[in-house]
């Protein structure tokens, strides 16, 4: 009796349930992503080619964008900066990768640990460190050179063009140091052996056999240090602003300034765009041809190069550039969240917890303004690894036609600077019929956009891990595709999840350059809170702000290594 | 304990399983015509099977041959493009409609197990007796009784990940039968298997099917995992079924060149039909003794026949001639021990090719000496 079986059930209330699930999930999906990414940045073109007037087709903008010394002068500041920056990040971050992954040099994990210190602080606080380190007059350094030559005047100005790159590099060079260590990881030390025997020594063989193999790794790590430079708005504006250096960023902020010309801006935003696209198809084809990379897949026996005294010079160099990066800013930041006036020195008459009591709780906005970071960061991070895994899942099990197309999309934001980005929201979601300004939905949304590709990769890569077989299982014996995500492709993917929310919500929280375009008085955040303070030389204020967002970040990278078991954060993906 | 997994007095435990949960009605499953086209490559092409309840076929070809595809389609994992399926006379699957695997009432086991790692074996076993929201009662039960059955009661609260290869290969059995399902799907169920626990899971999985009797269809490519398992057999190629046939037939009686290769090893000799007898390369035989049907392979006048080693008898001295068996004379060329059997090589006096014998240990023979052969014409089947 109870097993005879219902042959009725086979054929009725059946048929269709999961493919509409799967409809559904791929039209919402697609509409979302048209959304968030296609629509603003077709915005941008557009808008660049109308006439702000009656909307006739015209060239116009291009000319107002590019028309004038100042903006023409911006651009190519900006090309010299990025060149600047990756040739010092090059300079600064091959010797550290290969002390770290190739030689017997003490204490690995700390500097190890320093450089992920230098990639996880935001640049924009570095950037103040130093103008408390090496602001001209009353920097630290400059009043301790003072004091010990007698001299009338310091000795650094970081409020110039040489100070802009050396502090940018700071917080970029990890970068290089991340790809690079990771060929020289990869490289099979019989490369060198092979060198050895012939006769070589160590430095010839450094020189000659392992640099040469590692260029294609070091050019894919020098193109992101570039980009990311010119993409740069918040050391720009803390440094080169009151240096009276103009960079493409900040040239794109005045279009923003009273009479606001958005035309202007997307037509000036276009180069930008056209910068990345081109550069990232340089990476792929100087990463495409592997063979140079004499990547031989099995690691063999890995022989660390012995470098006798000289390790302790190794260490003493990386120690160095970390102590730029990481200690000095730090103690510089610490001081003067601490002090009543940072310039005042430390002594217990200056100590004071005020500022602290200050941007938490008399600061008419500044307890709102730390409340909407960690909810827009979460809210981002939760809407984007929620669509990032759903594009994933559709184009794993192949649910949708043209699962080509959805990943494209998917990535495009990986190659649009946020500042363009945050231009094309201004410009589709600022007038109606969709006027979103103002809001939380505004930011939020945005940071979905420009943080999609993190999670959209993360997903791709976990549920490649899981054989679909998995999912097979659960329908044959009568779940349906819902059940399969909840039962056992959810509980399965929970920590590759989780991690990719962590690697969302920690950039989303500090995120400047997206947000400047798009915040209102009511839906301030942290980092534009930041930038307001330096403006005004609130440097106290500003440093004790500072503080509370490191503090959280470590936190959270902290809590996140602990609970998911593995470092997420330093590894190139 | 660890070997023989089901080996509890296979009796006492099946009646005491049939007492708890009745004996399945198994299902007819009826192929028709079915086709799938992958673009412009036509992974099976227009096969048809009828399965009697309770019987196990199993679909044996070498990697490409189309049998994961139809597996697949059986299950609903894939439409078929032509064709149609049924189950108990109702189409489950047709180019236009496809029952979802979920409402088909089968169930199958995966090449990789897919046993969830996130849930414990016992909720591994439970999972389809919650979704037929039965009492947890009788959830409870079941599993029990079922994971007794495969042996690995104690085990009920471990994860996958704490269990060895072959536990997990009978907990994907336990979770698959517990639910009673109509048709069983096995995919290449112990490729993941080492050499050892393979051939003895060949006969748990034929002992568990003689116990429960679903109708099963199971995908192998290993001839030998068909030949233990299998009430018939079905032999693909290329998308088609070249055979399908018992066991024993299809090793004795291959119908075609690649069936009489691919099980087993075999010799394919061709020879010349003349006027009362098939003339072979250093041997004749008289048409009078073969099986009169070799006359529908007969191509050009000429047909070929696959004669297996172990249907040929080597001897140091000439046979009497008896009863219809030829003798062939010869020189040993080549010989292996292979541990169990001797595998020589004899070429024909006359003649340029050679035949493959396999002979006992205990006959052995040096290379280079001469020795006759009696082959039974009633052992040679004629194929394409």
């Amino acid at each position: 009796m109870m097993s005879t079986h219902d042959t009725r059930a086979v054929l009725s209330r059946t048929r269709l349930r999961g493919p509409v699930v799967g409809k559904v999930l791929a039209v919402l999906a697609v509409a979302l992503l048209l959304f968030l990414i296609a629509n603003p940045i077709l915005r941008i073109v557009i808008t660049s080619l109308q006439d702000p007037a009656d909307g006739g087709f015209v060239l116009e903008n291009y000319a107002i964008a590019f028309g004038s010394v100042r903006s023409l002068r911006a651009f190519a500041n900006s090309i010299l900066y990025g060149l600047g920056v990756t040739a010092l990040a090059i300079v600064v971050a091959s010797p550290m990768a290969w002390a770290v992954s190739r030689t017997d040099m003490p204490c690995k994990g700390l500097v190890r640990g320093l450089v992920l210190g230098a990639f996880i602080t935001p640049s924009y606080l570095g950037a103040v460190g130093w103008i408390l380190l090496a602001g001209p007059n009353a920097g630290w350094l400059n009043q301790m050179w003072v004091s010990l030559t007698g001299s009338s005047a310091g000795l650094f100005n970081i409020f110039s063009f040489t100070g802009l790159i050396f502090v940018t590099t700071l917080y970029s060079f990890p970068y290089i140091f991340v790809f690079a260590s990771d060929a020289l990881d990869l490289l099979s030390s019989e490369m060198e052996d092979a060198a050895n025997i012939l006769g070589a020594g160590t430095l010839r063989t450094s020189l000659k056999v392992t640099l040469p193999l590692i260029v294609p790794a070091i050019s894919a790590g020098a193109i992101i240090t570039f980009l990311d430079t010119i993409a740069l708005f918040g050391t720009p504006a803390i440094i080169a602003l009151p240096a009276r250096i103009n960079v493409m960023t900040l040239q794109l902020w005045q279009f923003f300034e009273f009479p606001v010309r958005v035309e202007a801006a997307a037509a000036y935003s276009i180069p930008l765009i056209a910068i990345t696209c081109m550069l990232f198809g340089l990476q792929r084809l100087v990463l495409g041809r592997r063979g140079y990379v004499a990547l031989t897949g099995k690691t063999s026996q890995r022989r660390l190069v012995v470098t006798g005294r000289w390790r302790w010079v190794l260490l003493g160099y990386c120690l160095l550039i970390c102590a730029f990066a990481v200690f000095l800013p730090f103690a510089a930041l610490g001081q003067a969240a601490f002090s009543t006036a940072w310039g005042k020195g430390l002594s217990w008459a200056n100590f004071t917890l005020g500022n602290f009591a200050y941007v938490l709780f008399e600061h008419p906005s500044s307890a709102q303004t730390i409340v909407n970071t960690l909810l827009y960061a979460a809210a981002a991070a939760t809407l984007a690894v929620a669509l990032g895994l759903t594009i994933a899942y559709l184009l794993n099990r192949k649910l949708v036609p043209f699962g080509g197309v959805l990943a494209m999309l998917a990535m495009t934001p990986f190659v649009i600077p946020g500042i363009v980005l945050a231009v094309g929201f201004y410009i589709a979601y600022t007038s109606p019929p969709l006027s979103l300004y103002g809001t939380a939905a505004m930011l939020v949304l945005a940071y979905t956009a420009r943080f999609l590709p993190v999670a959209f990769a993360n997903s791709v890569a976990a549920l490649r891990s899981i054989n679909p077989e998995m999912e097979e299982a659960v329908r044959i014996l009568g779940g349906s595709r819902v059940t399969a995500l909840t039962k056992v492709l959810g509980p399965l993917l929970k920590k590759s999840l989780a991690g990719s929310w962590i690697l969302v919500l920690i950039p989303a929280m500090r995120e400047l350059s997206t947000a400047i375009f798009l915040v209102s008085p009511n839906t301030r955040v942290l980092s534009v809170m930041l930038l307001d303070l330096s403006e005004d030389g609130n440097f106290e204020a500003m440093a004790a702000l500072g503080v509370i967002l490191l503090v959280t970040t470590v936190l959270i990278v902290a809590i996140s290594n602990r609970l998911l078991g593995r470092d997420i954060i330093l590894k190139r993906s | 304990m660890p070997s023989k997994p089901f080996r509890t007095d296979p009796n006492g435990a099946v009646s005491g399983h049939d007492a708890s949960c009745g004996q399945a009605i198994a299902s007819t499953l009826r192929l028709i015509d079915v086709q799938r086209d992958f673009g412009a490559v036509t992974a099976v092409d227009r096969v048809s099977i009828d399965i009697q309840p309770g019987e196990l076929v199993s679909l044996l070809g070498p990697s490409g041959c189309g049998k994961t595809t139809l597996l697949r389609m059986l299950a609903g994992f894939l439409p078929p493009t032509a064709g149609q399926i049924e189950m108990d006379g109702q189409t489950i699957s047709s180019p236009g409609m496809t029952v979802p695997p979920e409402r088909r009432q089968m169930s199958m086991i995966f090449q990789s197990y897919a046993v969830w790692p996130n849930m414990t074996v016992g909720e591994n076993v439970a999972f389809g007796l919650k979704l037929r929201k039965m009492s947890r009662a009788t959830i409870a039960t079941k599993v029990r009784t079922m994971l007794e059955l495969v042996k690995l009661a104690e085990f009920a609260d471990r994860y996958p990940s704490e269990l060895s290869g072959g536990q997990q290969q009978r907990v994907a059995l336990a979770r698959a039968m517990v639910i009673q399902p109509r048709v069983l799907l096995l995919d290449e169920p112990l490729s993941n298997l080492d050499a050892a626990l393979r051939e003895e899971m060949r006969f748990e999985i034929r002992r568990l099917h003689d116990a429960f009797r679903f109708t099963t269809v199971y995908v192998t490519h290993d001839q030998s995992e068909a030949m233990v398992t299998s009430d018939r057999i079905a032999v693909m190629k290329n998308g088609r079924i070249e055979q399908i046939d018992r066991p024993y037939s299809i090793y004795n009686m291959p119908r075609t060149r690649f069936v009489a290769e691919f099980i087993g090893r075999t010799n394919l000799i061709t020879g010349k039909v003349a006027l009362d007898e098939v003339v072979f390369d250093g041997f004749a035989v008289g048409k009078a003794c073969l099986d009169n049907s070799f006359q529908a392979n007969v191509v050009n006048g000429a047909v070929t026949f696959s004669l297996r080693p172990q249907s040929i008898e080597i001897r140091a001295e000439p046979p009497a001639a008896s009863d219809g068996e030829i003798s062939v004379p010869g020189v040993l060329t080549q010989r292996t021990y292979l541990g169990d059997s001797w595998d020589y090589l004899v070429r024909p006096t006359g003649s340029d090719a050679v035949l493959r014998i396999s002979a006992p240990p205990a006959q052995m023979f040096e290379t280079g000496t001469p020795v006759w052969l009696r082959v039974d014409p009633r052992q040679m089947a004629a194929v394409e």
